[in-house]
């Protein structure tokens, strides 16, 4: 399979990063990075990844299997991850977690029906003193709530 | 960018920068002392930088406070093998998010404490671990180490010294256990972050089975500081055997929850209240997570406590990595006992018989009791299991699910009998959205 | 001796080497210390953390399985403190555990039962609900049952270390972290079954065996294995006169624990329905069922008359029959038939070996020195496929002592991936590049030189002629294909030399016909074929030959016979077999098929009838003249008959050969056949795996 020209510059760059001979290194990023373009960590990705790498097709299950952001069909446009640990939940992520889940109409790990939106409850993403906090794909909403999750999904669903 | 206002009673040290104009460009560090140090250290043997950061009485940051002098010391002078300098980036412990606005702000003080570690050690190689939710810090600091290469502080013969030194970031993709330190060299070597068996530790054995020094970002951003101004300097602003500042991230139910650069030995109550504005709603304070929820909970009358290593000890919790999580007298404990546990056994790696079997199964007895389903007998089974784990398991993610868990049933014993015989959660209505 | 540290255990003075494993010295000062995962020879994992003991001054138990030993250690083993912890952890390990024990093969035979027994976990206090995984079924040999996994991964490390298959991964984290096969659902692999067997518990479980009893209700006969060339002791599961399982986890071969898909599983063929339980004739062209002494009197009554009338008598052996029955068909054919028209499917050149080492004792390599000597050559042989057990113990070498290999083969094969060097040649070429190998080999402290059927004839001379040159001791493995290939050999089941490779000029007679001379003599009146199927491929010239057949099967030999007798297999009989490293066993009778007798008795029950002067003969008397009469086998009976393994030495000094490289051919098996017999082995034929071609990797 083939990707972006973005995409295989930094691949490059990758392999050229770790000692040599040990290019497996590169693993977990390509995987994250193939994921970011394609959507999911497909069969296709993981088999080109698996060739570049030297590496089995079981190794790199292993692999993805443990990591929780590695997934194996597409998140929606917008994927939103809510932290309900500690700091969050002390300051209301669960209840935004459901307000979030009524709003979308979707669950843990679903994906709306039109595939703008999924959602993702995630332990502690770094943002404990600005909770409760979540993430849009990589970009990160501090001191959230139910009011200015709303807006934010409007937001999104607009056309840029 | 900074995410919260900045306290007078900060020591600001290794926050020195942030609020400057372009703080994470290599202009603003070099206009403010930036690669200073490392000039300086550049002039010195490894041996007197080492024991320069013997001095200072730097503890790493990333939770287990080992003394850093000391740690880059047990790297082999001569090694047949190349050396590394790796940066734990991971930053996943629940409450903490320090090392997150250290790189944001000032991503090249992280590059200057890399290369001096470089010289200290004789590596020529440094990757940051970033977890793979950082995707912003990532750009920033591989922005920053294309600027380091364009103004020669990185790559070959640097500023003519012939001392080389090559830095890469390297992302994780979800797993709290990477941020322990073997588990992380496993997953920067493309694999499961499983921990690897101890004895050797990296500085013998560490990434690609060479030599490695591995630290918190925070202790390699402190290591500019050091070598300026010396270590003594450093070492005066804490307190004996704790040398420096540190950041403490300050969450839960205070009025002006941030990271703040306070001294160590800085008191937790004067925390909560002179630094974080006092506890929201004109509550009165229950509880502290003082470093991180792998730390043994501090019940409020317990806060009266200078903040640094030794003293938490004594205290029988730790100061962790400085994740102070604070909670008023509306947090149901037996709630939190869960939240807890929800998490390290969603985070457990698996390999061995007591965490992966000890966190599900805390998981599931105390979902259950947050349900009123408990039965008195099991109170005792929550933290009997928990010390079952204790001590006895493969890492110390096993001793991290068990710590808080036993203290949050010795401390709020009568919060999980209040639990009950179906009784529902006497806190559940009050845990409102902060509005 | 500065190297060796002295430490307590449990009260008791232990010398120790230092840095040996606490859990090694514990074990072999007799103190018991459990654990699930630590596997002596496998990688550390500490784990399951079973083996936690007390240290003096460590503030926390440690894992026994990885500590180091120091000097003045003081540990104890079975303090109150380590008891509970042990109870502890099987508490955890139960709370997922099915405890389906009694429907579970695994009952009776199973680490983790054995342990709660000892340490007392039987009753939990986990009152959750279990997580549910429904059982997989890998291959026709491999299921897993996840809920019953405790995850000690020893499946995992016996395929990547052990077989260098890496057919077994780790999936997942946490809870639900569970062992994974590489195809996906499935497995593709060697099928060899040794995750099943190291599995502690009954997580892994054969297809083969699953639900047929409970391990202590059958009886258990250690025997060789029937397939290959190698000799694994197979410890066959024996219950109501069935063969339902093989293993070894006795360890008591020089297999150790290790066996292939053929040993563990290919049994079957001993039930077979097709199995001949009848002796048949052929009346008016077509084979009918007669009774054993019609066919025994048909068959004597025209050996006698062929050779009164001396015509021409062709006699091939077998690959597989014992070494009695070797030697007893040799006699009863020199002496009894007056011919030495007499062969057998030579897979490889041990005769010229034997030839060119001329009586030079310990030239030969026993299957322990794959895994102690320092350095070893493989040339033209795909070791992984052809022949396991070596395969597996000079991986084990290499894992272990770092041993250092070299191959030298027309194809990629298994050990490439980590031998020091490897080189491709043509087959038939390979002395050219074994030449070039010539200053790294001379480097070595000792060598030992492993070469298939293409090095033949002159051209293993010359192999010997450059192992010689290269100034350092080098043992040599000539590679053939069956349980008694070598046996064959050595008791003379060839037209020129008799047992011990004595030229059969001796005696006066002229060499007789070779296997194909025999299938291509226009003239021949009898062709009898012991266990073997020579017509497999081609047809017999004689168009007037009588053809007697002894064989478990219908083969295609058997179908152009005249008389056919029906055998036993060797996993219905005793005797001895030779393997390929010329090491001698003793085959032990686990079952007995009605209407089949053993070769050894066919060949009693016919001299009697032909009143020849030798027979009835019992196994262990022929064993005692094999000993007495044939060079190099002269080995301890009690030892044998106790199940160990011997080196043999079969020939004095130097004798000539004929080189008749033609002969010589290996059947060009692979790990899932195994010659006829493989055909009648539904194991093999179940699994999707190709049938390996050989030197493809
Ligand atoms: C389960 C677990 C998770 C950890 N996560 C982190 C982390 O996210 N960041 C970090 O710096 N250290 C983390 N640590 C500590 C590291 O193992 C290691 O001690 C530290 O990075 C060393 O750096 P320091 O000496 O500068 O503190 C973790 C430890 C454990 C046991
Ligand atoms: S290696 Fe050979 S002797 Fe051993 S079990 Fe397999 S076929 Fe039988
Ligand atoms: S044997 Fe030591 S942990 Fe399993």
């Amino acid at each position: 399979m083939t990707f972006s020209p973005q995409l295989e510059a930094r691949f490059e760059k990758l392999l050229r990063s770790y000692p040599p001979g040990r290019q497996r290194a590169a693993l977990v990023p390509m995987l994250l990075y193939a994921q970011d373009e394609v959507g999911a960590v497909t069969p296709e990705v993981v088999e080109e990844i698996g060739r570049r790498l030297g590496v089995s097709t079981l190794e790199i299950e292993e692999v993805i299997s443990y990591y929780s952001m590695l997934r194996r069909t597409p998140a929606g446009k917008h994927h939103i991850q809510i932290c309900t640990n500690i700091s969050c939940m002390l300051l209301g992520a669960e209840e935004l977690w459901e307000h979030a889940c009524r709003r979308l109409g979707i669950g843990h790990r679903e994906v709306t029906p039109d595939g703008q939106f999924s959602l993702e409850e995630v332990e502690c993403i770094g943002a404990c003193s600005w909770a409760p906090a979540l993430l849009v794909n990589y970009d990160y909403h501090h001191h959230m709530t139910p009011e200015k999750l709303d807006r934010l999904i409007e937001s999104l669903r607009k056309p840029q | 960018m900074l995410y919260n206002e900045p306290s007078p009673l900060e020591v600001r040290l290794l926050t020195r920068r942030f609020g400057l104009p372009n703080s994470a460009s290599i202009e603003t560090y070099l206009a403010t002392e930036g690669y200073v140090a490392f000039r300086k250290a550049l002039q010195m043997s490894p041996e007197q930088i080492i024991e320069e950061v013997k001095i200072s009485n730097l503890r790493g940051r990333g939770g287990a406070g080992f003394p850093t002098g000391l740690k880059w010391s047990f790297v082999p002078r001569q090694s047949p093998k190349p050396k590394f300098v790796v940066v734990n980036a991971d930053e996943g412990e629940p409450g903490t998010c320090k090392d997150r606005v250290l790189m944001e702000n000032d991503p090249h003080q992280l590059l200057e404490g890399m290369l001096i570690a470089g010289l200290a050690v004789g590596a020529h190689t440094g990757y940051i671990y970033i977890r793979g939710e950082y995707r912003y810090l990532i750009e920033i600091m591989d922005r920053a180490i294309e600027e380091a290469y364009q103004h020669g502080y990185l790559g070959k013969n640097i500023l003519g010294s012939g001392f080389d030194f090559d830095v890469y970031t390297h992302t994780g993709a979800g797993s709290y256990e990477c941020g322990e330190e073997s588990a992380l060299l496993e997953s920067l070597e493309g694999k499961r972050g499983i921990p690897r068996i101890r004895p050797p530790f990296p500085a013998v054995v560490g990434a690609f089975q060479c030599p490695t020094v591995l630290n918190n970002v925070e202790t390699f951003c402190a290591i500019p500081a050091i070598i300026r101004d010396g270590g003594a300097a450093f070492a005066a602003l804490g307190t004996p055997k704790n040398g420096g500042t540190r950041l403490f991230a300050i969450s839960g139910h205070v009025n002006r929850p941030g990271v703040y650069e306070l001294p160590m030995g800085f008191n937790l109550l004067r925390m909560i209240h002179e630094v974080a504005g006092g506890i929201r709603n004109g509550k009165k304070l229950k509880a502290v997570i003082p470093g991180g929820t792998s730390c043994p909970v501090l019940k409020a009358e317990e806060c009266d406590i200078p903040m640094d290593f030794d003293s938490l000890a004594r205290a029988k919790s730790m100061l962790g990595s400085g994740g102070v999580i604070v909670m008023d007298e509306d947090t149901c404990m037996v709630k939190v006992a869960l939240r807890i546990m929800k998490f390290y056994a969603h985070e457990s790696c698996g390999w061995c018989v007591p965490c992966r079997e000890g966190t599900l199964w805390l998981k599931k007895l105390l979902t259950r009791f947050h349900e009123g389903q408990g039965r008195r007998s099991e109170i005792d089974l929550i933290g009997g299991l928990a010390r079952n784990m204790l001590g006895r398991t493969f890492c110390p993610l096993g001793d991290a699910a068990a710590m808080p868990t036993i203290s949050l049933v010795e401390k709020f014993y009568e919060e999980f009998e209040a639990h009950l015989d179906g009784k529902p959660c006497p806190y559940e209505i009050k845990t409102a959205v902060r509005v | 001796m500065a190297d060796r540290v002295k430490l307590q255990i449990d009260g008791k003075t232990v010398e120790a080497p230092a840095g040996a494993l606490l859990i090694n010295v514990a074990r072999q000062a007799g103190i018991d210390i459990p654990a699930f995962c630590y596997y002596d020879g496998l990688a550390l994992q500490a784990a399951c953390r079973m083996c936690l003991v007390e240290v003096e001054k460590a503030p926390k138990l440690l894992a026994a399985c990885t500590l180091p030993v120091t000097d003045g250690m003081v540990v104890r083993t079975e303090t109150a403190q380590v008891r509970e912890a042990r109870k502890a952890m099987l508490e955890f390990l139960l709370t997922n555990h099915p405890l389906d024990c009694p429907v579970c093969d695994k009952g009776g035979e199973c680490e983790l039962q054995d342990a709660v027994f000892r340490y007392g976990a039987g009753e939990s206090r986990f009152t959750e609900e279990k997580l549910h995984v429904p059982e997989a079924q890998w291959s026709p040999v491999v299921y897993y049952d996840a809920p019953r996994c405790i995850l000690c991964y020893r499946c995992v490390r016996i395929c990547d270390e052990g077989l260098g298959v890496r057919a077994l991964g780790v999936v997942n984290r946490g809870a639900t972290t569970e062992i994974a096969p590489n195809r996906g659902d499935h497995l593709e692999c060697d099928e060899c079954g040794m995750c099943i067997d190291i599995c502690p518990v009954g997580a892994l479980t054969s297809g083969i065996y699953r639900y047929k009893t409970r391990p202590w209700e059958m009886k258990h006969v250690g025997t060789i294995c029937t397939h290959c060339g190698d000799g694994c002791k197979t410890t066959l599961g024996v219950y109501g006169g069935q063969i339902i399982r093989g293993n070894n986890r006795d360890r008591s071969g020089i297999n150790d624990e290790f066996l292939c898909i053929k040993g563990r599983y290919a049994f079957d063929f001993v039930h077979h329905p097709d199995r001949l339980r009848t002796p048949l004739v052929r009346r008016n062209g077509q084979l009918v069922e007669t009774s054993w002494a019609e066919a025994l009197d048909l068959v004597a009554r025209k050996f006698s008359e062929v050779k009164a009338r001396g015509r021409k008598f062709g006699v091939i052996g077998s690959n597989r029959t014992t070494n009695e029955e070797n030697y007893v068909l040799q006699t009863f054919v020199r002496q009894g038939l007056g011919t030495n028209n007499l062969d057998h499917h030579r897979t490889g050149d041990v005769v010229s070996l034997v030839a060119a080492l001329a009586g030079r004792q310990g030239a030969l390599a026993a299957s322990a020195d794959l895994y102690q000597r320092k350095a070893a050559l493989i040339v033209a042989a795909d070791l992984a496929q052809q022949h396991p057990l070596l395969a597996f113990l000079l991986r084990a070498n290499w894992r272990h002592h770092q041993a250092r290999v070299y191959v030298v083969t027309p194809g990629p094969v298994r050990e490439d991936s980590y031998a020091v060097r490897s080189v491709r040649a043509p087959s038939g070429e390979e002395l050219a590049a074994v030449e070039s190998l010539r200053d790294a080999l001379a480097a070595e402290p000792e060598l030992v030189i492993l070469f298939g059927d293409s090095v033949k004839g002159e051209r293993v001379r010359r192999l010997v002629e450059f192992g010689d040159s290269l100034g350092i001791s080098v043992q040599y493995v000539c590679l053939l294909d069956y349980s008694n290939s070598r046996g064959a050999a050595d008791m003379g089941v060839l037209p020129d030399l008799l047992p011990g490779y004595a030229p059969v000029e001796a005696s006066g007679a002229p060499p007789g016909l070779t296997l194909p001379e025999m299938l291509d003599a226009p003239d021949l009146d009898v062709l009898w074929v012991i266990g073997a199927n020579p017509l497999a491929r081609r047809a017999l010239t004689s168009k007037e030959a009588f053809v007697v057949v002894q064989d478990l099967f219908l083969t295609e030999t058997a179908a152009r016979a005249d008389v056919i007798l029906p055998a036993a297999s060797a996993y219905e009989k005793t005797g001895t077999v030779t393997n390929t490293c010329g090491e001698v066993q003793r085959l032990r009778k686990a079952v007995e098929i009605p209407g089949t007798k053993s070769d050894l008795e066919i060949f009693g029950l016919l001299a009697r009838r032909m009143g020849l002067p030798f027979g009835p003969w019992r196994p262990e008397e022929v064993w005692e003249e094999i000993r007495a009469n044939v060079s190099g086998y002269n080995v301890p009976s009690a030892l044998l008959a106790a199940g160990g393994a011997f080196p043999t030495f079969p020939a004095s000094g130097l004798h000539s050969v004929r080189p008749k490289p033609e002969l010589i051919r290996s059947a060009g098996d692979t790990l899932f056949t195994s010659g006829t017999l493989g055909r009648y082995c539904k194991t093999l034929s179940s699994v999707r795996e190709a049938p390996g071609t050989l030197y493809r990797s």
